[in-house]
């Protein structure tokens, strides 16, 4: 568990970062918070030749409102969203899944950006910004452009991301007041990623769902909305039969690898059963 | 007497003796980060060095290329079996008497086996170096399952013993059987099965788990050329035996050999047997003439060095329709891995598994085990367990749930119907021990009584109907385990390391100001040594354990012992140390008759010190007695006051506990969550209640962790599927159940202070109650027995294949 050698850039500025990237070519990874990549390294199953930390650069970090919009900086930590006020009051979904994530010193490291770019499908944050409908800015030597987080996600560890590119902050609709939301998430012990997770937003109107996003995380190569299983809830009032041809429908479309969390039928059974708490859940929160 | 004369009770409390729950005076330095361990140790030109490892379970090395290795920065040497052949090391004995490859000789055996030693400057160009070494392998067909093991077609494993029929412990009947081991009447236990009116059969498997220390397995070894001196520093559990095995193998003096353990980041049986990095290590720095660092990382040892368990237990019991049980039968199918590497005393290839017949009073028993090879990693130790004793435990706590079950009996009755009786002791059981004493049925009945086990068996009837009418998807288990160890190995008549008699030792100096050291054979990893062993001298000679300084695990300095592991420290070593104590109490009498001009015989001892019968105010303090040691003795007496005592113990001690596990299981997720665990322990006298209560809490813990899913799995091509933290089950803290601690308190004997041993009887009864809390749960949807380990989806898995979910 040592990693190979690799030279260590810290670029002051998103321009230097880009440039370094570019010159630096294939060889070259950025370093967030280390809390995915590292571990990687020490298994060798990465071997960058230079690391691009992007801690020297101040404008890759902060939470801000724009309108309806939140924008949080690629390199704001885990413990940053849970400290603030403003993801408390406008995401609180995001506050429960950064809090069920591993453990307090991974939080104080791992950034959201590093968690979304990765693209490992065990990953919560991904799944989440699908089901929140975010988009990520993407800034590479050609210029910057916006990729929406639905679109984002390619195969395990493959995205959008073009080589050289950064994933520079994250832009979040502020869901409706009222709403209702909940991330269920079934893991064996603290520090564990998830045997099967779903994310659930929704509204009410009279009674009825009015509106419903369903994410779904490693139940996938990649990260997944269930939209299916959210259609089938609109209109409804959750009741049993809702939930059940809910969660048949988000089961519909895992497929989940066997592993040490159990075979492929036992995480598509309780992703089923994730997503039916947490629409239950979500329901009971939403007014 | 005036106003400042401390009482009794202050004289007694100063000393902080035993029953004290004195705090643990190494932690003043763990707490700080000032503990120090072999990796903290940095010596000047140290080197590093770190393996080459098979990614096959099983294969033939046809070339290993260390051309581009040698090329890397800092690289230094490449030691393969060939090179250890030049010095004879390319193999070496096991513990058990068997033997294994050091460096992968011709073939390799499991997956991640040592194939060649890198040596370099620093680590990392160790591992550069390990990328860079090519190995040629060409893969044969692994064996995995052990009951396949000895099918005729297996594959044949183990090329060094081709012929060999008979092997240490007896013959061979395969060529991937490794001993077979009856005890028992075997007639007499057949007639009891042919008479009986009922009877149980079950395959009862315990999982192949690992120890994991949070410090793994490392070491530092130093060669001298000039003065022909190698100096060890290692995470040895029995620094002791690793010094005479590095005599025996590497042809070295012993007095040239020095073994130091420094502090040891827990040891749970991990660090008891000699491991290849420490072989590599020593004969690299023998060939580099620097000294050499050997650490292992965290796949490496839970994927190489000693795994623990991986017994398959066909287990039999016959009984009246009663439930007054006649007979046991059980036969062992003990998976070893590539080699039987074992730590269990020489003459017991099953170790002390013969304890299986538990805390009941079975006529008859009979017991075979047959060890085997497969293609996984050597092994197997006892991880906080007298050897062999936990699966032992396991055996039986579990097959007797099965037989109330059969015989629609609680499980607690049938114990209590079963126990041996207090007045049976000292009591010969069916398979050869001699339990030297016990109250099993006060300490059941305390734990009934404590939990209000007939309420708690109300309120499962009731979650139990309204299951049924589906009401609830939780069900609810009960988990009782009367679990009776067998710790302290132990007696010279049955127990030796290597021809090395398993006694223990202590030599304690007291110094003319009336402080002082003593240096004992065991070697905390852990269990507090430095505050207990203190404790003991207070109270035997009236020494404020503060000022009493405890020494152990440099080889130079300690008396010979056989290391700490099974329990054995308390039961052994601390005798060794209440007898040299003795000794020196009863100099210090003599001294204090001549100071005072009485005849011994006129003194009594009085906490401490000694005061003239009838004389009261007539006394010599302990203190005193010391500085008139080094002045002015009795004539003919020899000045000081010191002491060694080697103990060989009459009889092993046998610590016994009644645990109860309540759990709820949510049948749709296979999600516990354990309601509430007590645990009662009886370890004869308590010498610390923290210390106790301390090594109960982690024991329970790692319990917890094994039967709920920690478990070293393979997959059908033998690679490890659980190498590391991620899916080795390792709980922390926001799992981990609170605990309830209790006790009884049954002294031992024979013992000279009658303490019986505590750390492992958690790990030991603990399982069981897991597990029958989880089987306990289950049976009335129709099952017998579910195999551990009870993770979230074999639990979802039982519930399914009991029609419980769809
Ligand atoms: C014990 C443990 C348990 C964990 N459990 C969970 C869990 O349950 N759920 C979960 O979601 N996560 C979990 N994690 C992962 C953790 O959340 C990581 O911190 C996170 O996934 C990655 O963030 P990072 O800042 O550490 O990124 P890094 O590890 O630094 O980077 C990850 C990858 O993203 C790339 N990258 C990083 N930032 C950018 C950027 N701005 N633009 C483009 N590429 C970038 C890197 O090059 C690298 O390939 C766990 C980690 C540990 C160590």
């Amino acid at each position: 568990m040592i990693p190979g050698p690799f030279s260590y850039h810290r670029p002051a500025t998103l321009a230097d970062a880009v440039k370094l990237l570019s010159t630096l070519g294939d060889e070259a990874r950025p370093l967030a918070g280390g809390h995915s990549l590292v571990p990687m390294m020490k298994l060798r199953l990465a071997s960058p030749e230079h690391l691009v930390d992007l801690h020297g650069i101040a404008g890759l970090k902060g939470i801000r409102r724009d309108g309806n919009t939140i924008v949080i900086g690629a390199m704001t930590t885990q413990h940053e969203l849970l400290a603030s006020d403003e993801i408390g009051k406008s995401l609180p979904i995001l506050d429960e899944t950064a809090l069920l994530i591993a453990d307090p010193q991974v939080r104080y490291r791992g950034t959201i950006g590093g968690n979304v770019a990765n693209g490992d499908p065990g990953n919560d944050m991904p799944a989440l910004m699908m089901t929140l409908g975010a988009s990520y800015r993407l800034e590479g030597a050609s210029g910057a452009r916006e990729v929406a987080a639905a679109e984002f996600y390619q195969g395990a560890y493959f995205t959008a991301l073009e080589p050289g590119e950064l994933l520079t902050s994250i832009s979040i609709p502020v869901p409706a007041t009222g709403h209702g939301y909940a991330y269920e998430k079934l893991k064996r012990k603290v520090g564990d990623y998830a045997t099967a997770a779903a994310a659930v937003v929704l509204t009410m109107a009279g009674g009825k769902v009015a509106t419903c996003k369903i994410g779904l995380t490693n139940l996938s190569e990649t990260p997944l909305l269930a939209e299916d299983a959210a259609k089938a809830v609109i209109g409804t009032s959750l009741d049993p039969a809702a939930l059940k041809i809910a969660a048949a429908a988000a089961v519909a479309i895992m497929s989940p690898a066997a592993d040490a969390r159990g075979p492929v039928e036992y995480r598509k059974h309780v992703g089923g059963i994730m997503v039916t708490r947490a629409l239950q859940r979500a329901v009971g929160r939403a007014s | 007497m005036n106003d400042m004369t401390p009482t009794r009770e202050q004289r007694e409390a100063k000393l902080e003796g035993m029953g004290c729950k004195r705090k643990r005076v190494e932690d003043i330095r763990f707490t700080q980060g000032k503990g120090n361990y072999v990796d903290d140790l940095k010596l000047p030109g140290m080197l590093h060095g770190d393996f080459v490892r098979s990614p096959h379970a099983h294969a033939r090395v046809k070339k290993i290329d260390d051309t581009e290795a040698l090329k890397v920065p800092g690289v230094l040497a490449v030691i393969t079996a060939e090179t250890l052949k030049t010095v004879n090391l390319a193999w070496m004995p096991t513990l058990a008497g068997d033997v294994q490859m050091v460096l992968a000789d011709g073939k390799v055996l499991f997956q991640n086996q040592e194939v060649a030693f890198v040596v370099a400057t620093d680590r990392y160009a160790a591992d550069d170096g390990i990328n860079k070494v090519v190995v040629e392998y060409e893969p044969l067909p692994p064996l995995i399952d052990p009951f396949k093991a000895m099918d005729k077609d297996a594959p044949v494993l183990r090329e060094d013993l081709a012929g060999k029929t008979t092997g240490v412990h007896g013959p061979r009947k395969h060529h991937n059987h490794v001993f077979e081991w009856t005890v028992g009447d075997k007639d007499l236990t057949d007639a009891a099965f042919r008479k009986a009116e009922v009877t149980i059969k079950e395959m009862i498997s315990y999982h192949r788990t690992h120890p994991s220390p949070l410090e793994t397995c490392q070491c530092v070894c130093s060669f001298d050329k000039i003065r022909g001196e190698l100096t060890i520093w290692g995470t040895f559990q029995a620094p002791h035996v690793i010094r005479t095995v590095v005599a025996l193998i590497a042809k070295i003096p012993e007095h040239k050999i020095h073994v130091i353990s420094p502090d040891i980041g827990g040891g749970f049986g991990n660090k008891v047997g000699a491991y290849p990095g420490y072989i590599c290590a020593a004969v690299a720095s023998i060939v580099t003439g620097k000294p050499v660092k050997w650490v292992e990382d965290r796949i490496e040892n839970l994927t190489a060095t000693s795994f623990a368990r991986d017994y398959h237990m066909t287990t039999e019991i016959a009984s009246t329709k009663e439930g007054k049980v006649t007979g046991l039968r059980v036969h062992v199918l003990a998976d070893h891995g590539a080699f039987d590497a074992c730590a269990d005393p020489s003459k017991w290839p099953a170790g002390f598994f013969n304890i299986v017949t538990g805390s009941y009073d079975f006529p008859t028993a009979h017991l075979s085990v047959d060890g085997i090879y497969t293609n996984k990693a050597l092994g197997g130790v006892a991880y906080r367990c007298s050897f062999r004793v936990t699966e032992a435990a396991y055996c039986i706590e579990r097959a007797m749930d099965i037989l109330a079950q059969k015989l629609n009996m609680d499980p607690a009755e049938l114990r209590l119907k079963n126990f041996i009786k207090p007045e049976q002791f000292p009591y010969h059981s069916a398979l050869g021990w001699e339990y030297d004493s016990g109250d099993y049925h006060t300490a059941m009945r305390k734990m009934m009584e404590t939990v209000d086990y007939a309420g708690l068996r109300k309120e499962q009837a009731l979650l139990r109907a309204a299951f049924k009418r589906g009401e609830t998807r939780e069900i609810m288990g009960l988990g009782v385990s009367f679990f009776t160890e067998i710790v302290g190995a132990g007696p010279s008549k049955n127990c030796d390391i290597l021809g090395i008699a398993m006694f223990d030792s202590c030599e304690i100096r007291l110094h003319p100001t009336g402080a002082g050291i003593a240096r004992v054979g065991s070697k905390s990893q852990g269990q507090g040594h430095e505050t207990t062993w203190a404790q003991i001298i207070a109270t035997e000679i009236g020494i404020p354990a503060d000022d009493i300084m405890v020494e152990e695990g440099n080889t130079d300095t300690a008396p010979y012992g056989l290391g700490t592991y099974g329990s054995r420290s308390t039961p052994v070593a601390g005798a060794a140390i209440a007898m040299a104590a003795r000794k020196i109490k009863a100099k210090a009498q003599m001294i204090a008759a001549y100071k005072l001009e009485v005849h011994e015989d006129d003194l009594e001892w009085d906490i401490d010190g000694f005061r003239v019968k009838g004389l009261p105010e007539k006394t010599m303090s302990m203190k005193d007695i010391c500085w008139a040691a080094y002045n002015s003795v009795p004539p003919g007496m020899e000045p000081g006051l010191e002491a060694v005592s080697y103990y060989d113990p009459p009889n092993m001690t046998y610590p016994f506990g009644a645990y109860i596990c309540v759990m709820n299981i949510d049948v749709d997720t296979g999600v516990y969550k354990v309601r509430r665990f007590y645990a009662l322990d009886d370890c004869g006298t308590r010498i610390n209640p923290m210390i106790i209560e301390g090594q109960v809490h982690g024991g329970l813990t790692e319990a917890f962790a094994i039967a709920m899913g920690q478990e070293i799995r393979y997959d059908a091509d033998g690679n490890v599927v659980t190498g590391s933290f991620m899916d080795f089950f390792m709980p922390t803290a926001v799992e981990t159940p609170h605990w309830e601690t209790d006790f009884t308190v049954t002294p031992s004997p024979h013992h000279p202070i009658g303490a019986k041993g505590v750390g492992e009887s958690p790990n030991v009864g603990g399982v069981p109650a897991f597990s029958n809390a989880v089987n306990d749960a289950f049976s009335f949807l129709g099952s017998t027995h579910i195999q551990m380990p009870h993770d979230y989806w074999r639990n979802w898995k039982a519930a399914k294949d009991l029609g419980a979910v769809a």
